[in-house]
């Protein structure tokens, strides 16, 4: 188990030195990267606008059932709820949802690249497969990644905002002084930090899966399966990572 | 001309090819044949260079593949065309994409000549209106057409065929052949086939190499082969019944050509 871990992360570590080559033809790159760019950042705006307004209302909602102490202000519900969405929810919750959509992407595209022989197409013609393949990608979420972490946050608090304005459980301006007290802007860096670490797990574990299936459709699924749950794991753990490293 | 020079590659433990030599022609359709898991694929993937044998030198006109560098392997690729046996089209690229692909990549051409050469390509397969159509769009038939034009685009030395006829019917089978054949011909290509269609044997096989369970068998061509003693060739091209009727018609043949010789 662990000497076939080892041998696991050899073999990624090669892997990676053969993407981050410098590219053949740049014109071709930077074609392949807008592509990618559009295909995994600017496909996921919908979903992440979605579950970030969901979870910005149940986190509002969750904070004023269960801050009931007299003690405690009303407006640490808007803060609570701020602070819950910058540092965690926008940027490791979302991609651990975003591992399962981009890194499947990612990983089956790749995959059913490798057992239709398009892969060995490319190596044949002399191109550097893995480079002019996965680089774009890599590339190209890492980019955007930014966009969605500070999409998350924004539709998180605006979640929240309509649960305060549309219902009777918290003020509106209780809610909004409590999102403006206490701001620390670091945390916003500490999120995107931490969105383009889990960019890179989340493109380059799935592409690593793909890119060494072999068989065929049934390899392919499973491979993709295999990249959701190791990105999972590894940006869980880098998590921890970050957390005691940019915060402490 | 490709050569080869006792090739032995293992898997795991279990040695797949045996020693085998083979000499490839130019401007010759050379076809590798043999029964499903006799090492035909394992040979053409270490003469192309996706598999690196254990033993064994591979000689591209002269060249030892193993002696060159990183640049001149990359050099040497872009003289070898590939049709695979799945095609292997690129999804997401239209049938102009996918021809244009290795010019965008390789050619000095500017992007008006490029298409120039793509389309001329295209033409040359006989593929008509089918340019803005995806992989997924067209028949396998013209999927094999479309890998062929994307293969000759760079006007390659060498042509590496891994069954070009698998999954096709008998009369497209033909026309795929005969498109090789002139191909192949027409700019003195070393073409290399990998089938055990014998349809294709007998009518492209200029230069045949027998591979049967990892070892070369036999060598020869369409107008020799019938008359090979070999037991395993004879096997594996008289397997169906048509071959067998055919070997009834060539045996009463020889045997009344002998029977005039002897009277004579």
């Amino acid at each position: 188990m662990f000497a076939s871990s080892i041998k696991t992360l050899g073999k990624y570590c090669l892997f990676l030195t053969q993407v981050f080559r410098v590219p053949d033809k740049w014109r071709e790159f930077f074609k392949s990267l807008v592509k990618e760019i559009y295909k995994l950042g600017v496909d996921s705006i919908p979903l992440v606008i979605i579950i970030s307004i969901f979870i910005g209302a149940v986190i509002c909602i969750q904070m004023t059932i269960n801050i009931v102490s007299p003690l405690i202000p009303t407006y640490a519900t808007g803060l609570a709820t701020r602070e819950i969405l910058i540092l965690e929810f926008s940027s490791t919750m979302m991609c651990l949802i975003l591992a399962g959509k981009v890194g499947s992407n990612i990983s089956s595209e790749i995959g059913t690249m490798r057992v239709t022989e398009q892969i060995d197409a490319m190596e044949i013609m002399g191109i550097n497969s893995a480079n002019f393949i996965v680089l774009p990608k890599i590339i190209g979420f890492i980019l955007f990644i930014p966009v969605l972490g500070i999409l998350s946050m924004f539709f998180g608090i605006l979640g929240g905002i309509i649960i305060a304005e549309f219902t009777d459980m918290i003020s509106y301006e209780h809610f909004v002084y409590g999102l403006q007290s206490f701001f620390n802007e670091w945390h916003i860096w500490y999120s995107l930090i931490k969105c383009l670490v889990f960019a890179f797990i989340i493109t380059s574990v799935a592409a690593f899966y793909g890119y060494y299936v072999k068989g065929g459709s049934l390899e392919v699924g499973q491979s993709s399966t295999k990249a959701v749950v190791s990105s999972s794991i590894l940006i869980l753990l880098a998590d921890v990572i970050l957390t005691k490293l940019l915060l402490q | 001309m490709i050569e080869a020079h006792n090739i032995s590659k293992w898997f795991d433990g279990q040695q797949i090819l045996f020693d085998v030599s083979a000499k490839f022609e130019t401007g010759k359709t050379n076809l590798i044949i043999g029964q499903s898991g006799s090492g035909k694929t394992v040979f053409m993937k270490c003469l192309i260079g996706l598999l690196t044998p254990e033993e064994g030198e591979i000689l591209y006109d002269g060249r030892k593949f193993r002696s060159l560098d990183i640049e001149q392997k990359r050099q040497l690729r872009t003289e070898i065309g590939v049709l695979f046996q799945g095609s292997a089209l690129f999804d997401n690229e239209t049938v102009l994409g996918n021809v244009m692909f290795p010019l965008k990549m390789f050619s000095p051409l500017s992007h008006a000549e490029q298409l120039e050469r793509a389309r001329f390509c295209i033409n040359r397969v006989g593929l008509k209106n089918a340019n803005d159509k995806y992989p997924s769009e067209i028949s396998g038939g013209m999927q094999k057409r479309v890998a062929i034009a994307r293969a000759i685009a760079l006007n390659p030395k060498y042509l590496f065929c891994d069954e070009p006829n698998s999954g096709l019917d008998p009369k497209t089978s033909i026309l795929i052949d005969e498109l090789l054949s002139d191909i192949t011909h027409e700019y003195e290509i070393t073409t290399i086939i990998n089938t055990h269609d014998m349809n294709s044997v007998l009518g492209i096989g200029e230069n045949i190499v027998f591979i049967n369970q990892g070892r070369c068998d036999w060598t020869g061509n369409d107008k020799t082969i019938f008359r090979s003693k070999s037991k395993s060739l004879n096997e594996f091209v008289f397997a169906s019944r048509l071959f067998k009727e055919v070997k009834l018609f060539l045996e009463r043949q020889y045997e009344s050509e002998s029977n005039a010789e002897s009277k004579g």
